[in-house]
């Protein structure tokens, strides 16, 4: 009972907290050179609705010109999250699988080990215009710059996460006759899986990252197109529209992985988890 | 009759680490467990006890000498033994029942009946119940028993314990040990029992099998427990002839736990 007294007392504060933020930026941005820089946050709004919705708005006290109905922003958004859809699923997959297999043979990451390292250290943004040149200005040279993002964060995860499943769980795997196919379903896959989750939300924001920073270096669509464009005319208030649009769909991507996680991780502890009776 | 499991001059040396002096963990060992025969291995912490085991489960290679598994030599994993480890072998993201399941499903023993066996074990070591909880939401006490019916499931021939219920309190530890007796007496198995408890190595077993102190441990005892069986591990302690082979046992034991721990200290010291 107390904790949800405190969960709605913590919610008013946010939201308190959302109220004073935005109020300060309001009233900011009655000064005209300020509002050149910081934009004005009911512009924004209007910007997002117009974006969104088909209906047009005829003028009043908010918005003086009133708003247009346009729904344009469907394509970009589109093909951002296809983009960044399909850089996270490869990316995944192709981490958990090299993570697998350089975990299970140690002369392979032996080898491997420097070159990793200096993959993964690498600024890998600057590979873009080389991306562009290789797979052309459409998604794909996009999805090829989220998934080198994606693709290491699984895999070091995966990597030491085959490295440090607990020796006694496998020497019991193999005393109860597992053999090695056997071995790396029930036991290192599942282990696997584990540090997967772990990354994942980090590597979801930066498939996000990726896509958006594509199109920004040269494309004709998506998000990181419309705010290129923007910014172009120096319309700062749409730049930052695109930035909340951004950010409310990285939530909701990050949201989406969690429910994924909960149903299958459901076996890990939870802290102070008791039954009801 | 041939052994159920027979060493012969076993000896192990394990590499040192960085160029450091290599270390023999057990040297020149010959012992025996017979068919049915409940055998307990005592000796002091760190004797390399473990290693001896392990070289029976085949999850180690001696570095000289041979086992034998009933008269067969021992090569790569031995799948006549069940093992019960000391420290925690369930996987934590299957059910109890799923682990019971595990060495069934990997014989590719069809679902269903992988699944009532299972259940059936689990009633057996007292889980009814249980059968969906995961191991983070059992006691100590039922992860050792899912252990126990993960092991016994398979029915092996030899049973392999390393020191199975060192992390239990008192009171769990006597009901575990009685039924553990009790599910062996059914079906009389070969059993080698790792401890470093020598009330409970006497109370339970048919011979004690005593070590000496690392490195290159070796057997330096081998005493059989003639006490009338059935037995109940909390009241047998109370009987003469119990006393009598503890205090024979204690002898040739202590001595060598007062040379593991003066080993250990300089160890620490050197440290």
């Amino acid at each position: 009972m107390s904790s949800m007294v405190y969960s709605w007392r913590l919610r008013a504060w946010q939201l308190l907290l959302l109220v004073l933020v935005l109020g300060g930026w309001y009233i900011s941005s009655w000064n005209n050179q300020i509002a050149f820089f910081l934009g004005n946050p009911i512009v924004i709004a209007g910007r997002i609705w117009s974006w969104f919705m088909p209906i047009e708005i005829s003028a009043n006290f908010l918005f003086e010109d009133g708003l247009e109905g346009r729904a344009d922003i469907y394509q970009h958004l589109g093909i951002t999250l296809l983009e960044t859809v399909l850089a996270f699923v490869i990316g995944t997959v192709a981490g958990m699988a090299s993570g697998l297999w350089l975990g299970l043979s140690p002369q392979v990451s032996a080898i491997l080990d420097p070159y990793i390292k200096a993959a993964n250290s690498m600024p890998r943004v600057i590979l873009a215009p080389i991306f562009a040149l290789w797979f052309g200005l459409g998604i794909w040279s996009k999805v090829a710059l989220a998934f080198t993002l994606v693709f290491f964060i699984v895999f070091f995860n995966v990597y030491q996460g085959v490295r440090e499943v607990s020796p006694v769980l496998i020497a019991n795997a193999r005393m109860l006759g597992a053999n090695a196919k056997q071995l790396l379903r029930t036991v290192y896959l599942p282990s696997a899986t584990s540090w997967v989750f772990s990354s994942l939300h980090s590597s979801v924001g930066l498939a996000f990252v990726g896509a958006v920073v594509g199109e920004y270096l040269g494309s004709a669509r998506g998000m990181g197109y419309l705010i290129l464009q923007a910014e172009g005319t120096f319309d700062v208030n749409t730049v930052f529209a695109g930035i909340v649009v951004l950010t409310v769909f990285a939530l909701l991507l990050d949201g989406l992985v969690s429910a994924i996680e909960k149903r299958l991780m459901k076996w890990q502890p939870r802290t102070s988890e008791t039954e009801k009776l | 009759m041939t052994s159920a499991l027979a060493f012969d001059q076993v000896s192990c040396v394990f590499k040192g680490n960085d160029g450091s002096a290599s270390y023999t963990a057990v040297a020149h060992t010959s012992l025996t467990v017979e068919e049915g025969e409940f055998v307990a291995v005592v000796g002091p912490t760190g004797c390399g006890k473990s290693t001896l085991l392990n070289v029976a489960a085949g999850l180690l290679q001696p570095s000289s000498g041979t086992i034998h598994v009933f008269g067969q030599p021992l090569v790569g994993i031995n799948q006549r033994a069940g093992y019960m480890f000391q420290t925690e072998a369930l996987l934590p993201w299957r059910s109890a029942v799923q682990n019971v399941m595990l060495g069934l499903q990997y014989r590719n023993i069809a679902e269903k009946e992988a699944r009532a066996l299972a259940l059936d074990w689990l009633e057996r070591v007292g889980l009814k119940g249980f059968e969906d909880r995961y191991s983070h939401q059992l006691s100590g006490g039922m992860r050792k028993r899912v252990a126990l019916a993960q092991t016994l499931v398979l029915d092996p021939d030899i049973i392999l314990m390393d020191e199975p219920f060192s992390a239990l309190d008192i009171q769990t530890r006597q009901l575990m040990e009685n039924e553990v007796l009790e599910l062996w007496t059914d079906k009389r198995k070969a059993v080698m029992f790792i401890t470093h408890d020598l009330d409970e190595a006497i109370s339970m077993s048919d011979r004690v099998i005593v070590l000496s102190a690392g490195p290159a441990t070796h057997p330096i005892g081998n005493f059989k427990v003639d006490l009338p069986r059935p037995r109940d591990v909390a009241e047998i302690r109370t009987n003469p002839q119990f006393i009598q082979i503890h205090q024979q046992i204690w002898a040739v034991l202590r001595d060598e736990v007062l040379k593991g721990y003066s080993q250990q200290l300089q160890v620490k010291a050197l440290a």
